[in-house]
Parts: C-alpha cells; sequence; structure tokens
C-alpha cells in the first residue's frame, strides 16, 4: 500500500512548523486549530510551498529531499487537491472540470468516468457551470475532479469548512464512500471533531505547529490524555456498531460488543455497519444497573482509566465489550461513586443524546 | 452612394493604409503585450520598474520625441534599423511597416494595461489547482489564465487597434506622409486641412475616422460581454 511519510521544517514570522508523522492507508486526518500549520503540511505536500527543510515520500518515490535539493513539481505529484473553496475552473462546464485532470493524467489511466459521476451522485450536473452550483454540488465536483486526475494521493483541505450544516450532512456520506470504496488513501485536514470521528482512521493532531499526538483514530478519541488536546468539551470516543432491528416507534436497533443499543431512527440497512460518536459528556454512570429511569441504554463497562481535570470535572476511560468509551463527570461524583480502575459500572445513554451528525459508516 | 466613388484614390488609400497598418500593429504586439502584462501582473524581479516605465512612456511623451526616437534607431541609419536592414532585409523608414511600428509602440501602453487588469483579476489559486490535477505551466497558461482573461486580451486589442488608428504625431515624424506609402487617415486630415479650401474634404475623412472610431468601440463592447457571459459560467 502506498503509505506517505513527511518530516517538515519551515519558519513563518513569529511561527515556526516543526512536523514529522507517517499517513497509513485510509483518511488520516490532520487535526488542529486554524493557523496550527496543518495547511502548510498539506501544501509543502502538493508542492505548492517549498518548506525550508523537509523530506516528503510516498511509497518508495522520494517528492521532496530538501537535502539533495530534488523536488518533484507540482503538476507531477498526482496528489488529487481539494480545496476548501472548491476552485472549479469557471469557464470550464462541470463535465469539462470532472476531464480536466483526467486530460493530462492520459484518459486511459484516469478512474472510471460514470463510476465517479455515480459516487457523487452528480449526474444531473455535467452540462451545467460551475457559477450555477450550490456549495454542496460545487465540492462534489471539486472531490471528483480530483478522483478522475488518478492522484495516488487525495489532499483534502477543509473540504467542509465554507458549508452549511445541511450541506456537510449532505457531503459527508460521499466522503465515508470514498474512504470505503476506493483504495486511494486520503490526507484530511479540518478543524472539526465531527468530521474526523466520521471519517478518520488515523489521527494526527497538530498545535501550534507540532505533532503533539498521532496514531489510530479511535485510539486517540478514547484517550483521556489526548481529550484536552482534542477540546474537552467536544470529547467523545466511537463505538462499532451493526444495524440489527428497525423498531416500530421510530428507533432504531444497533447492535454493538457491550450490548444493543437503541437510537432515533437511522435511515439504512439490517446489517450495515456503523460508528457512532458517544460525546463524554452525554455518559451518565451508575453503580448498580439503574431501574425506573427514562434513558433506554444501560451498557455493562469496566473503568480502565480516570484522569482528574485541573477544574472541577475528571474523564473517566471505559471498556465497553470491544470499545472504549469516554465518559466526563465531576470530580465529586467521581469521589462519592469510591471510582477505581477495574471497577464495574453501568453506562447510561439517552437515546435522543446521540446527533444523526455522530453516526457513520464505518 | 458607393464609398469609392465618394472618396478620391487617394483618400481611399490612405482609409485602407490606416486600416492596414492599425490591424498589424495590433496583431504583431499582442503576444508581446500579453506577456510584458503576464510579468507585470504575476511576477516580482529587479528592474520591474524600469520595465512599466519603458512600457508607459509613450503614454506621456510627446509623440513627435517618441517618433524622433524611432527615427533615429529604427532609421536606416539607426542602430536597430541598420541591423535589421543587413540581416532581415526589413526596412522601417518611410515606409508603411514604419507607421505600424510607431502606431504599435504608441498604443502598447494602452493594451497592457488593459490585459494586465484582467490577468490580476484571476485568483491564482485556480492556476494552483490546475497544477495540481497535471497541468505543467504553459498549460495552466493556456487552458486556464488565457480563457479567463479573454475579455480584457480582447478588450485592450481592440483600443490599441482604435489607438492605432488615430495616431499622428509619432507616425508622421519617422515615416513621413507620403499619399499611397505611408500617409494614414490622420495624416491625410492633416495634409489637407493644410490646403486653403480644404475643409470640405477634410469633413469626408474625419467622418470615415468618427465612424472607424465609433464601430470598433461597439465592436469592443459587444464581444467582450459575449465572452465574458461564456466565461462567468452561467
Amino acid at each position: 500500500m502506498t503509505t506517505l511519510s513527511v518530516r517538515l521544517k519551515h519558519a513563518f514570522a513569529g511561527f515556526t512548523l516543526d512536523a514529522e508523522f507517517d499517513a497509513a492507508p485510509g483518511v488520516t486526518a490532520l487535526f488542529g486549530r486554524s493557523g496550527s500549520g496543518k495547511t502548510t503540511v498539506i501544501n509543502a505536500v502538493a508542492g505548492l510551498l517549498q518548506p525550508d527543510t523537509g523530506l516528503i515520500r510516498i511509497g518508495d518515490q522520494v517528492l521532496l529531499d530538501t537535502e539533495t535539493g530534488h523536488s518533484v513539481p507540482v503538476h507531477r505529484r498526482r496528489m488529487g487537491y481539494v480545496f476548501q473553496e472548491g476552485r472549479l475552473f469557471p469557464h470550464l462546464t462541470v463535465r469539462q472540470n470532472l476531464l480536466y485532470g483526467r486530460w493530462f493524467a492520459g484518459a486511459k489511466h484516469g478512474a472510471d468516468v460514470d463510476g465517479v459521476v455515480d459516487l457523487l451522485g452528480i449526474g444531473t450536473l455535467l452540462s451545467r457551470r460551475p457559477g450555477t452550483l450550490s456549495g454542496g454540488e460545487k465540492q462534489r465536483v471539486a472531490i471528483g475532479r480530483a478522483l478522475l486526475s488518478n492522484p495516488r494521493l487525495l489532499l483534502m483541505d477543509e473540504p467542509l469548512a465554507a458549508l452549511d450544516e445541511a450541506r456537510k450532512a449532505e457531503i459527508l456520506p460521499y466522503l465515508e464512500r470514498l474512504r470505503d470504496e476506493t483504495s486511494i488513501p486520503i490526507l484530511y485536514v479540518s478543524h472539526s471533531l465531527t468530521e474526523v470521528a466520521r471519517l478518520a482512521t488515523t489521527l494526527v493532531v497538530i498545535d501550534a505547529g507540532r505533532v503533539v499526538r498521532s496514531g489510530s483514530a479511535n485510539a486517540l478519541m478514547s484517550d483521556p490524555d489526548v481529550a484536552p488536546m482534542l477540546g474537552l468539551r467536544d470529547a467523545g470516543a466511537n463505538l462499532a456498531a451493526r444495524v440489527a432491528a428497525q423498531e416500530d416507534d421510530g428507533l432504531t436497533r444497533l447492535q454493538t460488543s457491550a450490548g444493543d443499543l437503541l437510537l432515533p431512527r437511522i435511515d439504512t440497512a439490517i446489517g450495515t455497519a456503523l460508528r457512532v460518536r458517544i460525546h463524554a459528556q452525554d455518559i451518565i454512570l451508575s453503580r448498580d444497573r439503574p431501574t425506573g429511569l427514562s434513558a433506554l441504554n444501560i451498557l455493562p463497562v469496566t473503568v480502565t482509566a480516570i484522569r482528574a481535570e485541573d477544574g472541577s470535572a475528571a474523564m473517566v476511560q471505559l471498556r465497553a465489550g470491544n470499545d472504549l468509551l469516554l465518559a466526563r463527570i465531576t470530580r465529586r461524583s467521581c469521589d462519592a461513586l469510591g471510582l477505581t480502575e477495574g471497577m464495574a459500572l453501568f453506562a447510561v445513554l439517552k437515546s435522543v443524546a446521540v446527533a444523526r451528525q455522530d453516526i457513520g459508516t464505518a | 452612394m458607393m464609398l469609392e466613388n465618394w472618396l478620391t484614390p487617394d483618400e481611399w488609400r490612405a482609409v485602407a493604409l490606416s486600416l492596414q497598418v492599425s490591424f498589424w500593429a495590433m496583431a504583431l504586439s499582442l503576444p508581446i503585450g500579453i506577456w510584458v502584462a503576464y510579468v507585470l501582473a504575476r511576477y516580482q524581479f529587479w528592474g520591474k520598474q524600469i520595465l512599466n516605465t519603458l512600457v508607459h512612456l509613450p503614454l506621456i511623451l510627446p509623440p513627435v520625441v517618441t517618433g524622433y526616437l524611432l527615427l533615429i534607431s529604427f532609421g536606416r541609419q539607426g542602430p536597430v534599423g541598420g541591423f535589421l536592414e543587413s540581416c532581415c532585409g526589413l526596412v522601417f523608414a518611410f515606409r508603411w511597416t514604419g507607421a505600424a511600428l510607431a502606431a504599435a509602440v504608441m498604443a502598447f501602453p494602452l493594451m497592457v494595461r488593459a490585459i494586465r487588469l484582467a490577468i490580476e483579476a484571476v485568483d491564482p489559486k485556480l492556476e494552483q489547482a490546475a497544477r495540481t490535477l497535471g497541468a505543467s505551466k504553459p498549460w495552466v497558461f493556456l487552458t486556464v489564465t488565457l480563457p479567463l482573461i479573454l475579455p480584457g486580451v480582447v478588450a485592450g486589442a481592440i483600443l490599441a487597434f482604435a489607438k492605432a488608428i488615430g495616431e499622428f504625431g509619432a507616425t508622421i515624424t519617422f515615416v513621413s506622409s507620403i499619399p499611397g506609402q505611408t500617409q494614414t487617415l490622420p495624416s491625410a486630415i492633416y495634409a489637407v486641412l493644410q490646403v486653403p479650401g480644404g475643409d470640405a474634404q477634410a469633413v469626408r475623412l474625419v467622418l470615415i475616422a468618427i465612424a472607424i472610431a465609433a464601430t470598433a468601440l461597439v465592436l469592443s463592447e459587444w464581444i467582450g460581454r459575449l465572452v465574458a457571459r461564456r466565461i462567468a459560467g452561467s
């Protein structure tokens, strides 16, 4: 499999980027606040920015080695770049935009046009011009254009940041299909944990120009030590689930390794594998299996780690079947329950607490 | 009334020569104009200000000075003119080619200005996107930049053509006003006005000059709008 390896140093006015990471197949998310250097990294990979020093390799090909002065020019790197603002060519139709990169790749090497058009649902847009498309449609065309240029890697720089919530929800499933149905690795820059949780296989956390953590996305998102870097209020872990049944009262029954989960209707086929992001602050912990409670989901869990925060709260890591969950509770509750590692508890989750945007295909 | 009967043969030749001179002045300076405009719009380099000044100088200099400078450099005794004659048999002095050169030089600043503004309006991010899709720099220019600046190029070309039609001072200084060879429309009007009672004849030529200028302007508006609509992406 093609893997990307990046080592970079670049000085800006009052800011130094010093990043080093490897991207595995699947989606590698570069996560960090605005101005942390994520876009610089992705531009260096694309060749749009020449870093002070750096070594970038994809598979066994060296794209950049500042020590030997070797640098593959932008148009030979075969990086499919999806920009935040789409950057469609306004003077070309959607079809011509799609075929632009394919033409330079040599048509026979390019991916199958009909397949990509189907994958992204842009068949009805082909003869239109970018000026008449909605933001979401533009972004889908931009993704298709990058895919058809026969890239070795897709680079996505906050492709959803310029869209409203409804458009984001429209595009995310296409990105999931891209991850699951193509073999092209994706480097995905984002400052939205929701997107990262839905898409990422590997997570690289960047802060002030430095890689502070990198590794498996699920492992990092369920690590109480990493939670402060991702944002405590946003913290939450992914639970692997499978659609088991559609109930009569509008609920969907999911099967997880820790037990069944009832959530508001998810319109998808029975048997579909899902990843459900459970926010740490939505979980209630109880020593005994609670009764007479409105919450529908009660999962048996075991405490695996406790991390007290500076303020009044604590982050508790729980093992639920094969997955790890995070629960954020007060230190006072922590003490009152006498939480210790290895302790068996029940995690309580309201069905309606899980938002649709936090449920993605696995 | 047919145009041929309305104008004397000399006047007719002056109109035809003006169109010929202006067309070639515009056509041959267009690629250079696009290149200079691109360089000025997109690159920072030593001597940029000097190039910019040189390009704009004919706009500000008295045309007679520009004509004189052309005469001493492109005349048959001039360094450039002498070289071009011995190597390629190309003569400018007192030929229609000289009139075209003078017109091109005088119109160049207007052409470069219009094209440069168009290039500066093109988002370099689109050119970057094209690069990531596999297009080399020349291809990016041909497939993205050029189509997007086409309205500016058309406007610049027509502006240059109109300016070339009206060019008088530098032309008459450089190539004089020889009927049938270097006498353009403005030179013909000037020559007629020197003759007592030539006003009536001048009026006809003046009307033709107005007609050509107005046609050029309307045409540029029309083509510009057509191209802009195609490019706006709607």
